[in-house]
């Protein structure tokens, strides 16, 4: 029979490690960033869900047919995706260790996102002017809480970038940057993901009603 | 020599080593063309209008549960390995939870509004 349990210094048995193991800084960082997501990916599913339920109440209103136009809408996505594929050249300058050309593709990316928010809030000045505010029906008003609260999401992220293209010049790549890089790019693409669902299930599907 | 070897061998075996899941050139370029082709074709079904409606509205569907997979993988890196299976749980998780949230809010309000709402049907008002 072997004794198994750990003794202190003074004799006293054991029945817990004193010490938590060795967690390297940061190691948790990206499943947590991860759960924030999913979290965000409720919020935006609820709304989709409430853009589902009241997207064909009109109110004798104007309908996506006569608001929605495709070719815009088409550019907006090609901005967005252009700057997915750019902050992904940003993340493998990162790991080449190029603070540079991490900077360039950053700038590159912001460039992309600026465009996609001027293009939408172009869109939203448009379709104010003509008169579909989002008082105007339950569909506008659901409208314009999903789609506002993407480019809101888009307008966090920018602010983000910025900070982070700063944080790049000042400090280099160092282990605590390249973290937070991880992570907006998490973001970045996930809020691509989300506007799969939008330009899919608002517009695309808005025009075959 | 011997201490490089210990180093390398406790960085590999340190499970909780901050280790980003790392893309490639080829991967991203990849679900770039793939996301583009992907977005390409609903825009063009719906702006030709060569299905009827139902047909495209399927189509579109289709296309867009693909990209979302492709960015994932591409983009997003996941897969079911990173942070030790615990991402995909989480995702799992989530989609359950999106798919709950979704039809049965569709689903109630639908029925909502054919059995309690009669007064919309402005055709039988004289």
């Amino acid at each position: 029979m072997t004794d198994t349990s750990l003794t202190a210094r003074d004799g006293t048995p054991l029945f817990h490690l004193a010490d938590e193991h060795e967690h390297a800084e940061g190691g948790s960082t990206m499943l947590g960033f991860w759960l924030y997501l999913m979290s965000d990916c409720l919020i935006f599913a609820i709304l989709f869900a409430v853009f589902g339920v009241l997207g064909s109440s009109y109110a004798a209103g104007p309908s996506p047919r006569d608001l929605f136009d495709l070719p815009l809408v088409a550019l907006n996505t090609a901005m967005l995706l252009f700057s997915s594929i750019t902050y992904g050249f940003a993340m493998l300058a990162m790991q080449r260790g190029r603070s540079n050309q991490v900077l360039a593709w950053l700038a590159v990316t912001g460039l992309f996102g600026l465009a996609f928010l001027s293009i939408e809030l172009y869109e939203f000045a448009h379709l104010i002017h003509e008169g579909a505010t989002p008082q105007r029906s339950a569909f506008l008003s659901s409208f314009f809480t999903l789609v506002g609260t993407h480019g809101l999401h888009v307008t966090v992220g920018l602010v983000w970038l910025v900070t982070l293209m700063v944080q790049v010049r000042r400090r280099g790549l160092i282990a605590a940057n390249q973290r937070r890089l991880t992570c907006l790019s998490m973001f970045w693409h996930f809020l691509d993901v989300i506007w799969i669902g939008v330009f899919t299930f608002v517009y695309l599907m808005g025009m075959l009603r | 020599m011997s201490h490089d070897a210990h180093a390398v061998h406790a960085h590999a075996a340190d499970p909780h080593a901050a280790e980003a899941p790392h893309g490639s050139l080829k991967g991203y370029t990849i679900g770039f063309v793939l996301s583009a082709i992907l977005t390409a074709i609903p825009f063009w079904l719906v702006m030709s209008g060569t299905f009827s409606s139902p047909v495209t509205a399927m189509l579109i569907i289709a296309f867009a549960i693909v990209q979302i997979l492709v960015h994932m993988i591409f983009f997003l890196h996941m897969s079911m390995k990173s942070e030790g299976g615990w991402s995909m749980m989480a995702l799992i998780f989530t989609l359950i939870l999106v798919v709950i949230a979704l039809s049965g809010s569709l689903w109630v309000m639908y029925h909502l509004n054919t059995n309690m709402m009669p007064g919309h049907d402005m055709s039988q008002i004289p």
